[in-house]
């Protein structure tokens, strides 16, 4: 009987070599521990065994017992793991095909582009300030010291509505706006980005484009102050190594005034952008002309202040390098899907 | 504005090469936008005298120069008919290459070699608009003075750089080449050498007893000066005023009126000559036109005046419009033995509106139309009177008439240089500012503080011909760019901290930005006028109120025609444009003002009303897995209960859009709020009317949205409500039911919402099926409900309760039939 256990216990793992899959091993687990299977067949000739043998009979058929269930259940882990790899392989696919579309959208280039301009300067502590569209004479003209008979409201410059009220033709008539929303408290701080209106259709211009203005006015504001604010500008906005530079120009609303240049991102090289002078115009400023400061409520011999204007389609065709500005208002989505 | 430095030489040394002069004066505030060249390409072209010309023996056309250069003779043949013996010509001598690019060398004409080539003034690119018609027509013929063997580039005068004037509307001064040398004196630190006027009269009589002047309308005409000039010697002016005006850009004329555009170009002021003998009585009249009066001017034109236009008059008809252009009547012609020199000054905005009116911008009218000084209108008459007689031109009788009703007062400007410093953020000394103002020969004053001791403040005197300086800040710009702008120091303001922030409105537009974005839409920008035509594709009918739009007067084309009513038009056209493009699929939008009369025509400013507006059109892209989503009303509807929810936005109700005539009126859509009693009006949306879409050239069918921005601003919320999460389990349960296609979803979730009540958790409509299964005319729609009590789990039959109870209502009330 003992020779029996043992031949047993050698033929079930002998089988057990021989089974593939999940059915051929519940065959071999009925074949050797079933009711009819091949252990119990022992077990129930113990009787046949002396009785000073059987509790070690006993243990002997207990220990082959449990090294079968043993072997069935590493080989049920072994098929299991197997099978869930034949599943894992027949899952695979081809992950080159290309992913669910997103939608993807986009902000204007001109949206972007004031977006950093209002988040530099949001940064430093002003806040955006707005103005209409269509003005009157009194904010876009007289108000900032163009008196009538100046030459630069001259009508072929301006869209006029009706003798009093135009399309504005700068966002600086929002720089009175501001000053007199916020007169008498100190400081003005604003920066007002906008559509602005000039009677010009050509490669070069637009009848209708974008600025973004800037006023400070507080006790003793500074041309110097105009100066590091605008090289704190433009640094943000072109990068860390720019350089500004003041040339004396004239502007009705601010004196002194001062255009400024930017140096290129060639470094000074030259090159087809900046014409080979190594610098680009951007943008307008100077000190608030006392006049202004009057019209805005506030007295000029308390308070100084300085303002400064600049043209969105410019830098943003600077900014990415865009060389045909009529590329902005045809709103081709080959175009817009860029930004 | 240009300028030679040769003139310019006349009166100060710049010591410095043109380009460097160039940048020097942009840094301070005078722009040279560029340095003319006009000798590119003149090298190896030289003065010749043709020392003989016979005809070519074989050709008709051509001839057979011998020219001589002074170092040797050439054999020239020219096919110009305009050569003599004795001529001095341009010769290019073999080896030149022109500013054509033409390179000349030795070739053979018929049988005669000919070494180099006569040039024209064209070959010479030499300015046409400075050179006379007859100078253009065959070779250029040469001064008789002309220095044969000389560089021609030398000869002309083209040797010479130019300085080209960007002129800011402040510094009308600087029309003046005397006011430029005040300027580079001022930056340089040279000495200035102004002409020193000295008029040497001749002859009896006295111009006071020939000439009256009366100045009737003293408002346009400050003042009015005349000279006569009598025995005119008419001639060429001398070679070297030529050479200046050319280099101005002039074209030389004759001596008496190169006299005057010389003097206007170095004094700025145009001065104007008549034939005396042309005005009655010698008496000038400076008045208004009178209504009707009539006028034919120097180029043969006969103008109708107003009573806005200023004219030099004689006791009996207008003879001039004053600083714009003479009459043919009293033009000086090879007859006139006697000149009326006027020296005036107009009123700025009285010439360019006259100019305007007749359409004739002259170099004068220009000039007066920027400002010139009425304190040295007599200087300049002096100053052309001078020339007059030294160059022999005429004799100038003696005496003048001067009529200057209200003499300028130059200006007083007080100062303190501590307000200039702190102005400019510097701390430059008095001293130092002294010395910028002696540079730019402005007189100070400095006020005494004590005994013989300067305080830091004074008082400048502004020279006349310097308006702009009107102030203590005008002085600083002076100060600070002579100084240099460069000099000043880099600063940020000082003082109370500010915070940046935007504002709600701000934040609300921020938001659906980004939302829309984030949804697959690309903003687009249109301009905030349109073509007044939009209104006709949009079908909109002549009497509806979109029809009340503010015109824009002066438009460059019917594009700028009206201010947008809204911004659907712009997107249409966009999304025309692309589709022509072959892009069929967009989803665009556009945020910004459109424009709404109070009244028409306009007394106050029109509303600007914000919109946020999108067109979908086509289908989203492709996937190789299964359909594309189509941009349709429902993605678009969907896209706006994101932007909704987005904002925190509740209760909108959307009603059937009837009123618009560009929208499909079974496809559109109101969208509104009742809060608090209040009706308010969020906007609409609606799939395009075929017609107009045919209108725009759409295939396509393309849906938009308009959604009033302030509404949305109104209602939008920083924050949601919170409510705390169930704690107790909830229970799904579906219902299909069968309906009349015409019963809206709305309906039956009206039903469904107001008999679930507490118990209804939620409900979602997963399918609605229109088909075979189903009678025609009816639609099946299925939904879930989910039932759940924040207190405690519903039983069973609490939830069957609740679910029979909506259905009952449902077929009760809609005729609902469950299967
Ligand atoms: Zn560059």
């Amino acid at each position: 009987m003992r020779e029996q256990l043992e031949r047993i216990r050698l033929q079930a793992a002998d089988e057990l070599q021989g089974v593939e899959g999940t059915e051929a091993l519940q065959d071999w687990r009925v074949r050797y521990l079933g009711k009819k299977g091949e252990l119990t067949q022992i077990l129930r000739g113990m009787g046949a065994v002396p009785a000073e043998e059987r509790p070690a009979m006993g243990a002997l058929v207990n220990e082959v017992r449990a090294a079968i269930e043993f072997m069935l259940e590493e080989k049920s882990r072994q098929l299991k793991e197997k099978e869930k790899q034949a599943r894992l392989a027949s899952e695979s696919i081809d992950i080159t095909l290309p992913g669910q579309v997103a939608l993807v959208g986009s902000k204007h280039p001109l949206t972007l582009v004031i977006d950093e301009i209002k988040q530099i300067f949001l940064g430093m502590g002003y806040e955006i300030a707005e103005g209409p569209e269509v003005e009157t004479d009194y904010y876009n003209f007289e108000a900032l010291n163009l008196p009538q008979d100046h030459p630069a409201r001259d009508m072929q410059d301006s869209f006029y509505i009706t003798p009093d009220i135009l399309l504005r033709t700068h966002t600086s008539p929002v720089q009175i706006r501001a000053m007199e929303r916020i007169r008498p408290q100190l400081p003005v701080k604003v920066i007002c980005p906008g559509r602005v209106f000039r009677r010009d259709d050509d490669a070069t211009h637009s009848p209708m484009f974008h600025q973004v203005e800037g006023l400070v006015v507080d006790k003793s504001i500074t041309f110097g102050d105009l100066r590091g604010t605008l090289l704190t500008f433009a640094r943000q906005m072109f990068g860390p190594e720019r350089e500004i530079r003041l040339r004396p120009s004239f502007f009705p609303f601010t004196e002194p005034s001062a255009e400024v240049d930017i140096s290129c991102g060639c470094g000074g090289s030259g090159c087809r952008v900046c014409k080979g002078t190594g610098w680009l115009e951007i943008l307008g400023s100077g000190m608030v002309h006392p006049n202004v400061l009057k019209y805005g409520g506030y007295d000029p011999q308390e308070v100084t202040g300085f303002a400064f204007g600049m043209g969105v389609e410019r830098i943003a065709m600077l900014k990415y390098g865009i060389d045909d500005m009529r590329l902005l208002y045809e709103n081709d989505m080959r175009f817009l899907s860029q930004f | 504005m240009r300028v030679s430095m040769e003139w310019l030489g006349e009166y100060v040394k710049p010591g410095m090469e043109a380009a460097d002069l160039g940048e020097k004066l942009t840094r301070s505030g005078i722009a040279v936008e560029n340095v003319l060249c006009r000798d590119a390409g003149l090298d190896q072209i030289i003065v010749g005298h043709i020392d003989a010309i016979e005809k070519h023996p074989e050709a008709d056309r051509l001839w057979v120069c011998t020219v001589n250069t002074g170092e040797r003779q050439y054999t020239v043949v020219t096919g110009a008919q305009n050569v003599r013996q004795g001529h001095k010509v341009p010769v290019a001598l073999p080896g030149a290459k022109l500013p054509n690019g033409t390179e000349i060398g030795e070739a053979a004409f018929r049988g005669i070699k000919s070494s180099g080539m006569l040039c024209s003034a064209e070959e010479l690119a030499l300015e046409e608009k400075t050179i006379s018609p007859e100078d253009r027509e065959g070779i250029l013929i040469l001064d008789k003075d002309a220095q044969v063997g000389q560089p021609i580039a030398q000869a002309l005068g083209l040797d010479v750089p130019i300085l080209e004037l960007e002129l800011t509307p402040n510094r009308a001064d600087c029309l003046a080449v005397i006011n430029v040398a005040r300027e580079v004196s001022a930056i340089t630190g040279q000495p200035l050498q102004l002409p020193d006027v000295k008029v040497v009269e001749k002859g009896k009589g006295r111009t006071e007893e020939q000439v009256k002047v009366t100045i009737e309308d003293s408002d346009l005409c400050g003042r009015y000066a005349a000279r006569l000039f009598t025995n005119l010697r008419p001639g060429p002016s001398p070679f070297w005023m030529q050479r200046r005006l050319q280099a101005a850009g002039m074209r030389p004329i004759n001596n008496i009126v190169d006299i005057t555009n010389y003097v206007m170009l170095e004094m700025n002021h145009p001065l104007h000559a008549f034939d005396y003998h042309t005005v009655k009585d010698g008496h000038i009249v400076v008045r208004r036109a009178r209504a009707g009066e009539k006028l034919v001017t120097l180029d043969g034109q006969e103008r109708e005046l107003n009573s806005e236009n200023l004219v030099i008059a004689d006791p009996e008809k207008a003879i001039a419009l004053a600083g714009v252009m003479g009459g043919l009547d009293t033009e000086i012609t090879e007859k006139t033995t006697t000149i009326l020199l006027e020296a005036a000054h107009f009123y700025p905005a009285s010439v360019r509106r006259t100019a305007r009116q007749v359409g004739l911008r002259s170099e004068a009218s220009q000039r007066f139309e920027k400002g010139v000084n009425i304190d040295t209108v007599k200087l300049a008459m002096d100053r052309a009177a001078e020339l007059v007689a030294q160059l022999g031109v005429a004799d100038v009788v003696p005496g003048y008439v001067d009529n200057y009703l209200r003499p300028m007062e130059p200006t007083k400007v007080p100062f303190r240089a501590s307000r200039i410093n702190a102005l400019l953020g510097t701390t430059i000394h008095p001293e130092q500012m002294e010395d910028i103002f002696q540079r730019l020969q402005f007189p100070v004053q400095w006020e005494e503080v004590a005994e013989g001791e300067q305080g830091g403040a004074g008082i400048v005197v502004a020279p006349t011909y310097r308006p702009d300086i009107q102030g203590e800040h005008d002085l600083a710009e002076e100060v600070a760019r002579l100084y240099g702008y460069d000099r000043i120091p880099t600063t940020l303001p000082q003082g109370k901290t500010t915070v940046g922030q935007r504002t709600w409105p701000q934040t609300v537009r921020e938001k659906i930005i980004d939302t829309l974005v984030g949804s697959g839409f690309r903003e687009v920008v249109t301009f905030s006028f349109i073509n007044p035509r939009h209104l006709d594709r949009l079908v909109i009918p002549t009497d509806d109120h979109l029809r009340q739009v503010i015109p824009v007067q002066n438009p460059l084309s019917e594009e700028q025609g009206i201010l947008r009513p809204t911004i659907i038009p712009g997107l249409l056209e966009v999304a025309a444009r692309n589709a022509s493009r072959r892009i069929p699929d967009l989803a665009i939008f556009e945020l910004g003002g459109t424009f709404l009369p109070k009244a028409l025509p306009l007394k106050e400013l029109p509303d600007e009303a914000w919109k946020v507006s999108a067109l979908v059109m086509g289908a989203a892209p492709v996937h190789w897995s299964g359909k594309p989503q189509p941009y349709d009303f429902y993605f678009l509807k969907g896209i706006i209960e994101k932007l909704l929810t987005a904002l925190k936005i509740e209760g909108v109700t959307w009603s059937r859009e009837t009123e618009l005539s560009y929208l499909h009126p079974g496809r559109s859509a109101r969208l509104q709020i009742v809060q608090d009693g209040m009706v308010f009006d969020l906007g609409y949306m609606g799939e395009v009317h075929p017609d107009v879409r045919e209108a725009y050239d759409l295939v396509a069918r393309p849906v938009v949205m308009e959604l009033d921005l302030s509404a949305l601003t109104l209602l939008a919320r920083a924050k949601g409500d919170y409510r705390p999460l169930h704690r107790f389990p909830s229970t799904d349960r579906d219902m299909a039911m069968v309906l009349p296609i015409d019963v809206p979803v709305g309906q039956v979730e009206a039903v469904i919402a107001e008999v679930g009540g507490d118990l209804l958790e939620r409900w979602r409509l997963f399918d609605v099926y229109q088909g075979n299964q189903i009678s025609a005319g009816f639609r099946s729609l299925a939904y879930t409900l989910r039932y759940q009590a924040p207190n405690r789990t519903l039983t069973d039959e609490e939830v069957n309760h609740a679910h029979e109870s909506i259905k009952k209502a449902l077929i009760e009330r809609l005729g609902a039939q469950f299967r």
